[in-house]
């Protein structure tokens, strides 16, 4: 008979999990259920189960001195409900495009990162925002920038015996603003074909720092260093969209599949770049 | 574990990681609650916990302990039903219902914190949950409703009934959560079957010792093939189906053997332990590969693949074509479609006795009857066939499913046997939609009229037969369109691939052929510089005209009126799409129009319906009605009818549905054939009725009924006549005392060598306009209105008629937009998408009444026509903004791009 434990703190969580995992895979770790559950449509549900939405301090968005910690558990209506400065408009939008209410009342923001689609809607903020995952074990706790705790697609960093406690977000350095842009071929309920996010910082109108996500074109959500650095310097305003270079998104590795074909993907993440950074020229310019 | 439900403490002692929505279900008994994917997909069981909506499907119940959960059996306050629920029922936004919980608890969580609503927020709070019947605008019109105090419309004035805007006479249930669907209600002692299925597309096996695995795991039993006493099924005398897969599997998701025995038991079984020995081979995939002439064979005695040719020729095509001022030609392709009824296939049986009843979703009670008598080898009398409610059919449950096998389980072992198919077992071995590539040549003269055409139409019918011959004997009859021509010569053939079998599906193949006819009417109208909408009107087919068969229509062919009632905004969408893109880059606007015909019932096959209705002692009425409802509203159709043809009001008539241990054959729902066919019947047998009563008092034909306790009064003339409805003597022991019977079979004749003859009785028209905008540099549509104008003889319940036509181009929408269903990778419902709430326009209905003399107070059918002329108006409007001609649908994002890019000069 599969066990299931929902601990109330880390370290009860930390406890079971590592006497668990010494043997065997260790239990499966569920959150909102989003993704546990529709792997298992027809079968019987006979793994070891550790329910992590008890824990308290898992949950819950915190401003730090450096940024804002994120908790693991921290729901997508949460995100997209809370109280939080313009760098995370970007964030905020895609929360409010992962599935419909119900999955974003249910679904959590360590649970999107660990299941490491290529398709995540909110890795590509995350990764433009420069988050960092803040991973806990018996060994202690480590910090990992999100773009190296996921290694492909569906996997990631992660050992046995550890979890995921939080998202650490930096403090901008200077005045930041995002935007998030997806592309699906229905309205709502859809898995992205591609999606982009930028984050810009600016200083006198001209950009200081900036990040670009692509999402749905690679195995794992990536930033586009080329393209970041021909924006830095230049001002933001509706020209800055034509920056965008076509070479710029040479590291992406888009697939066919039957959402749509890889030549595709490539081009409509070069117009979705350009409009979110457009975007972002005409907010600057109000 | 405690939980509260409804505000009700329930002690719960099972897993904490058991799905929230299967405790409420199987625990708790709150069947309200329904399951469509089990995955977060559809929303169906959309419940609130602690004051949101949440997936009870992806929701461990370990996280609901202590929690506040509402679910739809909750929402009634005082006895009395919500706003919310009254709205649903007012504006006719249940259908099948089997999303209406879903949508009633997300418009909750949103009415709860959100007391005046725009209609983007309520898109936006619904748009988790999937609706595949009503195209989604009467439940958001609905849920705008609901923060007034909406009033339900009033009982029809008696001799009113026909034509009011009724509310469903089933509607309650649906709106409560107490309708009874095909996994509800099942006994708590019944056995589980589970199907195991082929994962291969073509393979022969062979099976090993199941003891073992029987043993391990307490199986009750593994049936195979050899347990099948007739292992064969199929509408068609072939019989081509096996129940079981014997030896070979033509299909990915072919059914292979069943396991039997305790619902988790069965459940807990790994089927890679069962010992099943595939030997892959080459499937046969493509119309293409299967008509080579090499190929081999999916069914051993069908030679070529062909499973049937269909043919219709009229005139001298050749002769014709050398008289066109221009020909136009094209070649067209769509993919597999998938009904995605968001109930998955369920039911149960029992042996009663030397008789099996089965207790099932499906849209042909009595053809269930009859498949089942034959795979048992029982007389058909010793089979009971009792519809549950059907959660959505659109032709995939005109096909058995689960009845044959639980059947053969429930008499085998005398317990009642359930089964119910997962999301991707129903998306697997279900029927689809006909894959067509369709040639076509049109050829007319400088005035635009039509002279000829030519059409060749080859269908993927996949393994099975199912109803692959329906498909390729009614296109070639409308292959050519709702137009006059001359001369016809329309070809088609279904072929067989190690595909699942294409079946019946809301327009059995005249939507693909539609797509083809009507690009080629824009092809002519840009060739002649005719007006797209003119050059329809000039060959519309008439009263009075010679279809494709040379069936002269004598009466109620309202297509060239449908025509002239798009015409006014025809003009004014075009003019503002024009003035749009001259001032836009980026996107650009367009307009495109579809007409269609269709015919109503089978083609050139007898299809009657037979109906009863009596009068009881008590003064009810009672409807002995055989004709399953499946969402599409046959039920209050058919009172609204019986009311006025009996002179009662509809308050005073009871109803069973499809039981066929209680009623007369009533034929399957399908080829929009109820309200014509059926609804004919219902008058019928209500006159007859009528008929001895008005003998009984000695009145005559005017005279009004009324009924007191336990007598019915009869006043004619001033004259007023007493019948002691107790007195007279009991026709049945539910108190029958007069039963009237009707019956009505449409008149047709059978088809000659050419194809000629009297298809169908009558044919409903339509003229569909669509205003789409297009992202050129994604490649995105979006559909922004449907103006859709349909000849529906008579509107017997117009929120019905219009609730039909919407749900029929939402499907439309998503068969030019988005679905495309392919074999082993698109078995859920996120990889197959169907339209949400989001993806559906405003839709304006212009209903016109052409009368048709055969039907019930001049009705037609309008289920289908919706769905026929969406496409084809969708992709005209895409033509109409950006030039690209669209001969390949759905028109994914990325298909669209790279024609853009190929289009001879940029669009911009």
């Amino acid at each position: 008979m599969a066990s299931y434990v929902r601990p109330t703190s880390l370290d009860e969580a930390l406890d079971h999990l590592s006497a668990a995992s010494i043997n065997a895979a260790g239990p499966v770790i569920l959150a909102g259920g989003t993704d546990f559950y529709p792997a298992r449509v027809g079968r019987a549900l006979d793994e070891d189960v550790l329910d992590v939405t008890g824990i308290p301090d898992l949950r819950g968005i915190r401003e730090t001195e450096d940024g804002w910690r994120l908790g693991a558990t921290t729901t997508w209506s949460e995100i997209a409900h809370a109280d939080l400065p313009p760098v995370f408009d970007a964030l905020r939008r895609a929360a409010r495009l992962i599935g419909g209410v119900q999955i974003q009342n249910a679904g959590t923001l360590a649970g999107n990162l660990c299941n490491a689609s290529p398709a995540a809607d909110s890795v590509p903020p995350l990764l433009a925002m420069r988050a960092k995952v803040e991973i806990h074990g018996r060994a202690g706790r480590r910090e990992l920038p999100l773009g190296e705790f996921i290694t492909g697609n569906r996997r990631t960093v992660l050992k046995p015996g550890e979890l995921v406690a939080a998202v650490l977000v930096p403090r901008p350095k200077k005045d930041a603003q995002s935007v998030f842009l997806k592309l699906g071929a229905r309205e709502y309920l859809v898995i992205s074909i591609a999606m982009v996010a930028v984050v810009l910082e600016t200083e006198g109108n001209v950009v200081s720092a900036a990040s670009v996500a692509v999402g749905a074109c690679s195995a794992v959500a990536q930033r586009l260093p080329y393209l970041e650095s021909e924006l830095i310097g230049r001002r933001l305003n509706a020209a800055l969209a034509n920056r965008v270079k076509p070479e710029h998104f040479d590291m992406l590795a888009p697939i066919d599949d039957i959402r749509a074909s890889a030549a595709y993907r490539r081009e409509a993440a070069i117009v979705l770049v350009r409009r979110a950074l457009t975007a972002l020229g005409k907010q600057k310019g109000n | 574990m405690r939980l509260i439900v409804n505000g009700k403490q329930h002690t719960y002692h099972g897993s904490p990681a058991k799905r929230l929505s299967d405790v409420l279900r199987d625990d708790l008994g709150l069947t309200g609650t329904k399951v469509g994917c089990n995955a977060g997909d559809c929303g169906a069981c959309t419940v609130m916990m602690n004051g949101r909506q949440v997936c009870s499907c992806l929701t461990p119940v370990g996280q609901a302990a202590g929690q506040p959960v509402v679910t739809v059996e909750g929402l009634k306050a005082h006895g009395s039903l919500s706003r919310l629920q009254r709205a649903f029922l007012k504006h006719g936004a249940a259908q099948c219902g089997i999303c209406t919980p879903g949508m009633l608890m997300a418009a909750t969580d949103l009415l709860a914190e959100t007391a005046r609503p725009s209609e983007q927020q309520v898109m936006d709070a619904i748009g988790g949950v999937l609706c595949r019947c009503t195209g989604y605008r009467k439940i958001v019109e609905a849920v705008l409703d609901a923060t007034r105090t909406p009033d339900l419309p009033p009982q029809p004035r008696l001799g009113g009934a026909v034509g009011a805007r009724s509310m469903k006479v089933d509607g309650q249930a649906k709106v409560e959560g107490t309708e009874k669907y095909g996994a509800d209600y099942i006994p708590a002692d019944a056995l589980w079957l589970r199907v195991i299925r082929s994962p291969h597309a073509r393979a022969t096996f062979t099976l090993g010792d199941f003891s073992g695995v029987i043993g391990k795991y307490g199986l009750e039993r593994v049936f195979t093939a050899a347990d099948v006493p007739r292992n064969g099924f199929a509408i068609f005398e072939a019989k081509d189906q096996p129940v079981l897969a014997d030896g070979l599997v033509r299909y990915k998701g072919e059914a292979v053997v069943a396991l039997v025995g305790p619902r988790e038991v069965v459940e807990a079984v790994r089927p890679d332990e069962l010992p099943i020995t595939y030997a892959p081979e080459e499937p046969v995939s493509g119309v293409i590969a299967a008509a080579a002439p090499d190929a081999r064979l999916v069914q051993a005695d069908k030679p070529g693949n062909v499973l049937i040719r269909g043919n219709v020729t009229k005139g001298d095509v050749e002769l014709g074509f050398a008289q066109a001022a221009a020909v136009v030609e094209g070649q067209f392709r769509t993919s597999f479609v998938e009904h995605a009824y968001i109930e998955p296939e369920a039911g149960w049986a029992i042996r009663v006795g030397d008789r099996i009843e089965i207790h099932a979703s499906t849209q042909a009670p009595y053809m269930d009857r009859d498949e089942v008598a034959s795979v048992m080898q029982l007389p058909p009398d010793r089979v009971r066939i009792v519809p549950t409610a059907c959660g959505g059919g659109f032709g995939g449950k005109l096909d058995v499913s689960v009845q044959p096998l639980i059947a053969l389980a429930a008499w085998n072992l005398h317990r009642p046997v359930a089964c119910v198919y997962t999301r991707p077992e129903s998306m697997a071995s279900s029927t689809k939609r006909h894959p067509a590539r369709i040639k076509a040549k049109f050829g007319a003269a400088q005035d635009g009229k039509l002279v000829a055409v030519e059409t060749h139409a080859d269908f993927d019918t996949g393994a099975y037969a199912s109803w692959g011959p329906t498909v390729a004997n009614r296109v070639p009859v409308h292959a050519s369109g709702p137009y006059l021509v001359p001369h016809v010569k329309n070809r088609s053939c279904a072929l067989f691939t190690n595909a699942p079998p294409a079946g019946a599906f809301r327009g059995f193949g005249v939507p693909q052929a539609a797509i083809a006819h009507e690009t080629l009417m824009d092809d002519l109208a840009e060739r002649l510089k005719i007006d797209r909408l003119e050059i329809r009107h000039r060959n519309a087919l008439r009263a009075g005209d010679l279809t494709a068969t040379s069936h002269r229509l004598e009466h109620s062919a309202g297509l060239a009126a449908c025509i002239d009632a798009l015409r006014p905004q025809w003009q004014a969408l075009k003019a503002e799409a024009e003035a749009f893109n001259a001032r836009r880059k980026g996107v650009r606007r367009g307009v495109g129009i579809g007409c269609m015909w269709y015919g109503l019932g089978n083609t050139s096959i007898s299809n009657p319906s037979t109906m009863r209705v009596a009068l009881r002692a008590d003064g009810r009425v009672f409807f002995y009605n055989g004709a399953v409802d499946i969402g599409q509203g046959s039920n209050t159709i058919f009172v609204q009818i019986l009311a006025d043809a009996l002179g009662v009001t509809m308050d005073r008539i009871d109803y069973v549905m499809g039981d066929t241990d209680r009623t007369l054959d009533a034929g399957k729902t399908s080829a929009s054939r109820q309200t014509f066919v059926s609804g004919k019947a219902v008058e019928l047998a209500a006159r007859d009725l009528r008929g001895q009563i008005l003998r009984l008092a000695n009145a005559g034909d005017n005279a009004t009924l009324k009924f007191e306790a336990g007598a019915l009064s009869v006043e004619d003339g001033g004259v007023v006549r007493r019948v002691d409805l107790a007195a007279l003597p009991r026709l049945s022991d539910d108190g029958d005392v007069l039963l009237g019977e009707g019956r009505f079979d449409p008149p047709t004749t059978m088809l000659d060598e050419n194809g000629q003859g009297v298809p169908y009785a009558t044919y409903g028209f339509a003229a569909q306009m669509a205003l789409v905008e297009v992202d050129t540099e994604l490649g995105t549509v979006k559909v922004q209105k449907i103006i859709a104008a349909h000849d529906v003889g008579k509107a017997v319940n117009p929120v019905q008629v219009e609730g039909q036509i919407h749900g029929g181009i939402a499907q439309g929408l998503g068969l030019a937009l988005m679905e495309e269903y392919l074999p082993g990778r698109t078995e859920n419902l996120h990889d197959y998408l169907i339209p949400t709430v989001g993806d559906v326009p405003e839709i304006e209905v212009l209903m016109i009444e052409d009368a048709e003399p055969l039907g019930p107070f001049g009705a037609k059918g309008v289920g289908e026509p919706g769905l026929v002329a969406t496409a084809p108006a969708i992709l005209g409007a895409i033509r109409h903004a950006t030039g690209v001609r669209v001969t390949e649908v759905p028109v994914l994002p990325h298909r669209l791009h790279a024609a853009l890019k190929n289009l001879p000069q940029a669009a911009e």
